[in-house]
């Protein structure tokens, strides 16, 4: 898909333009997610271009399937020029196992699945390239400054760089993106009919009947999941939405929600800061 | 204090997603001294404009710290309650998004710092503070207003509001009949930013070569600026070869055309050399190629910046060695003075000249950011120790200082001897350097013209050491007497250009530092007496018809 472009706010406020023939092309300016397109991809391309073995996390959630695209559109048509690594933490959902498996297969990129017990976390006041020293340690005092789209990816062999390319996307700009290019995503996120407890408010899907607690009796609740991202907490929401724009629309109308019980914002890391982006190197 | 009112949504989910994919993006940051309200004023425009969820009001209700005084402390809703646990990091811009329905918004609210931007006025002066008087915003204004002019800013917008008090922030105040501009968020929805990055010249840094396989080729990049279509000619640096926009390829299919800041992939008509670091660029607009530039850098290192210190400098997706020839001066970032500096600590502003060991494909940052910004960064640490936006190239040729004779600098001694010259013009030639007295110089060449001197007025605000000594040297091997102006030269460095240029001593005279007491007039009378020191006695002075040799 293409984006439409930008008409400049207004006219008046413009130095004239003689040569008519050039006002087309200075009137246009890329809207904004084509701006945050722009700037992911740019982020890409110098990762791996700068990089000696850059591998992108992959984590199947909605952030990665986005990231997944804009690494098809940078490289295209040439193959995505590194691999994906999946940290299995052996709590997700059958879904996304088997979505993972068919989506990387279907777009030819090269997947590695790595059993670990602990998910890998980023830290909310991470930016874009995020150094790591030899221990894998974030040190908020050792990070480098990080001006205009100028990266400094100078390193020793035994520290790393974990990128975030999505740095400046919120959540709704990962929607309205999934919408816009039509980006398949693990169908968790639809709202379905699904076997499921309620537990200490959170919505939990059962998958079978060993997963209940004593006294439980998992029942038939339309819901779906808002984020893969922290097993196993993560609890789904009731919900209708079983089509993007409707997930977009039940996003803006949290808002104004009065839903006080919210399993949704266990990912977010304490009630104020955006949730980190999970899409990262 | 206000609750968070339900976001208004008259149209179809269809016709907001419409709307939603026409907004740009602005980014926007917040400057001032700690404690001047910056956060305060984000967390207001955050909350009235509707960007926030009603349980981040609640939990800033709640908390324990308000420092504002009154019910509601609004710089909680960007510094977020994890700043208490966070203490002692850092790492400290913190970054908002909030969108309108005319635009999305990247804030990035800086901590401030202690020692910048003190005198700005700014500190006592949010509008409840100053009873919200008239007649102290326009005199906060007109202190601005100058204050931005010595920056050379010079679109400026001054808007009183209150952040406290919500006056001007996203609703119009009452407080505050006299003022009918628009209000904070009003001006950040309409401003026209294109000013920003005003060329429109194609510069296409190549980033990444695609080869999926033997035929096709495509070079991948961020367009920098301009607008690119199928058949644009272009030129290769730093090959200097031409060629044509075969196609610009993508994912969802060819485009008709690019406009920067798109992330795109072209294929090149013709088989040509490019590769990471090059750049595609308009060939009616070329920026410079140069290996020598004046910048202004912030040192960003705990280290101090040294001239002549290893360096590596990235600039667009190239990185080169470089090195800090020569730093002109320091900037006092409270009064916007010039100060003389050896060195150049963290946080320290200067303008200097560098020279790097590839040439750059480059203009001026004012013109365009993203072909004249840089980083410095510390080879042996790998640190990002500075940053940098580049004043004036200078052309490369005369750029290869200390190494090179004067053959190299330009000056072609052919045939014609300097002594030949000397009988032809009946002088010596000579260097008088006058300072900034632009107007003596041309009382003096007048004179000394009229005088029977073969002179001329070397204006050199502006450039570089090293084009100096170039243009010097060939004024004065021409056999002129050249009255020089506004040359940004240190005692020292006359010295060296004396002697590397081959100046004759007594041919040279520096009439800038002169004692200030010493008038005009006396400094007039002391440059004809030196010149008339330059003078060949008659006797030699026989072949005004030129010596056959
Ligand atoms: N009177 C008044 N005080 C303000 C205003 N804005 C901020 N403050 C107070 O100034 C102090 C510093 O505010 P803060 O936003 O943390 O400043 P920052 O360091 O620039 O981010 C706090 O105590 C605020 O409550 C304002 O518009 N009027
Ligand atoms: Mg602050």
């Amino acid at each position: 898909m293409t984006f439409p472009t930008v008409q400049p706010p207004d006219e008046t406020l413009l130095p004239e333009i003689s040569d008519a023939s050039f006002a087309p092309v200075l009137d246009r300016r890329l809207g904004h997610l084509a701006t945050l397109e722009a700037e992911s991809i740019y982020i890409l391309r110098e990762a791996a271009a700068e990089f000696s073995r850059p591998v992108m996390l992959y984590s199947i959630g909605k952030d990665s399937s986005v990231m997944l695209r804009l690494a098809q559109k940078a490289f295209y048509p040439g193959k995505i020029p590194f691999p994906l690594l999946h940290i299995d933490t052996s709590y997700k959902f059958p879904e996304m196992i088997e979505f993972r498996d068919s989506y990387t297969r279907e777009i030819g990129a090269e997947l590695i699945v790595h059993q670990n017990r602990e998910a890998l976390k980023s830290r909310a006041k991470e930016r874009i390239y995020s150094f790591r020293d030899s221990q894998g340690q974030w040190d908020p005092k050792n990070q480098r400054p990080e001006l205009w789209n100028l990266f400094n990816s100078r390193i020793e062999k035994s520290e790393s760089i974990r990128v975030f390319p999505l740095s400046n996307w919120t959540e709704l700009d990962v929607w309205l993106y999934i919408h816009a290019e039509n980006i398949p995503i693990v169908p968790l996120y639809y709202a379905r009919e699904r076997q499921a407890v309620v537990r200490n408010g959170s919505i939990i899907l059962i998958y079978s009947p060993d997963e209940l607690l004593p006294g439980e009796r998992a029942q038939r609740i339309k819901c779906r999941m808002r984020s893969l991202g922290c097993i196993p907490c993560t609890g789904a929401i009731r919900s209708d939405a079983d089509t993007v724009p409707k997930i977009i629309e039940e996003m803006i109308s949290f808002r104004r929600s009065e839903r006080e019980n919210r399993a949704i914002d266990h990912d977010e890391e304490g009630s104020m800061e955006l949730k980190k982006r999970e899409g990262y190197f | 204090m206000p609750a968070v009112a339900p976001i208004e949504r008259k149209e179809s989910l269809a016709e907001f997603l419409q709307q939603d994919l026409r907004k740009d993006l602005l980014r926007f940051t917040t400057a001032g001294s700690v404690d001047d309200g910056k956060s305060t004023l984000i967390g207001r425009l955050l909350h009235d404009a509707k960007a926030v969820y009603e349980d981040q009001v609640a939990s800033v209700k709640k908390s324990k710290i308000n420092r504002s005084g009154g019910a509601f402390d609004f710089s909680l809703l960007t510094d977020g309650l994890r700043a208490e646990r966070e203490q002692g990091i850092t790492i400290d811009v913190a970054y908002r998004y909030f969108s309108t329905a005319r635009r999305k918004f990247i804030i990035a609210d800086t901590p401030g710092h202690e020692q910048y931007t003190r005198n700005m006025a700014t500190g006592a002066s949010t509008a409840d503070l100053a009873g919200y008087s008239q007649d102290v915003f326009l005199r906060l204004e007109r202190d601005f207003l100058s204050f931005a002019s010595h920056l050379g800013i010079s679109f400026v917008q001054c808007i009183p509001i209150s952040a406290l008090g919500g006056d001007n922030v996203v609703s119009s105040s009452e407080n505050m009949p006299w003022y009918s501009g628009s209000t904070l968020l009003g001006h950040l929805e309409t401003v026209d930013f294109r000013q920003a990055r005003s060329l429109d010249a194609v510069r296409f840094p190549v980033q990444y070569v695609i080869r999926p396989d033997s035929r096709f080729r495509g070079f991948a990049g961020q367009l920098a600026s301009g607008a690119l279509q199928p058949g644009d000619v272009l030129v290769a640096l730093p090959s200097g070869q031409e060629t044509r926009v075969k196609a610009i390829v993508g994912f969802d299919g060819d485009s008709e055309q690019a406009i920067a800041p798109e992330s795109i992939a072209l294929r090149l008509e013709n088989e040509i050399d490019l590769s990471r670091g090059d750049m595609l660029v308009s060939p009616s607009k070329l920026p410079a190629v140069s290996r020598s530039f004046s910048a202004t850098v912030v040192w960003l290192h705990p280290e101090p910046l040294r001239v002549e210190r290893p360096l590596l400098l990235k600039q667009t997706t190239r990185l080169v060695k470089a090195r800090v020839r020569r730093i002109r001066h320091r900037i006092n970032v409270n009064t916007l003075q010039n100060e003389p500096a050896e060195q150049l600590e963290m946080n320290g502003i200067a303008q200097v000249e560098v020279e790097t060991n590839q040439p750059l494909f480059l203009d001026a940052y004012a013109t365009s950011r993203a072909t004249g910004s840089f980083i410095l960064i510390d080879p042996f640490s790998d640190a990002t120790v500075g940053a940098g936006m580049v004043r004036e190239t200078f052309l490369d040729n005369v750029a290869r200082t200390e190494e090179r004779d004067r053959a190299a600098l330009g000056v072609v001694l052919e045939d014609v001897t300097a002594e030949e010259r000397q009988r032809r013009h009946g002088h010596k030639p000579g260097i008088l350097l006058l300072g900034n007295r632009g107007f003596l110089a041309k009382s003096l060449e007048r004179a000394l013209f009229d005088d029977g001197f073969h002179v001329v007025v070397l204006d050199a605000s502006g450039v570089l050491l090293p084009a100096l000594r170039s243009f010097l040297t060939s004024l004065y091997s021409a056999g002129l007497v050249v009255l020089c102006v506004n040359a940004s030269l240190e005692p020292q460095d006359l010295a060296g250009l004396s002697a590397a240029a081959a100046f004759q001593p007594d041919h040279v005279v520096d009439l800038s530092a002169t004692d200030h007491r010493s008038n005009d007039a006396q400094i007039a009378r002391r440059a004809l007496s030196f010149a008339e020191k330059l003078r060949l006695s008659p006797d030699s002075n026989a072949s005004q018809k030129g010596t056959p040799k």
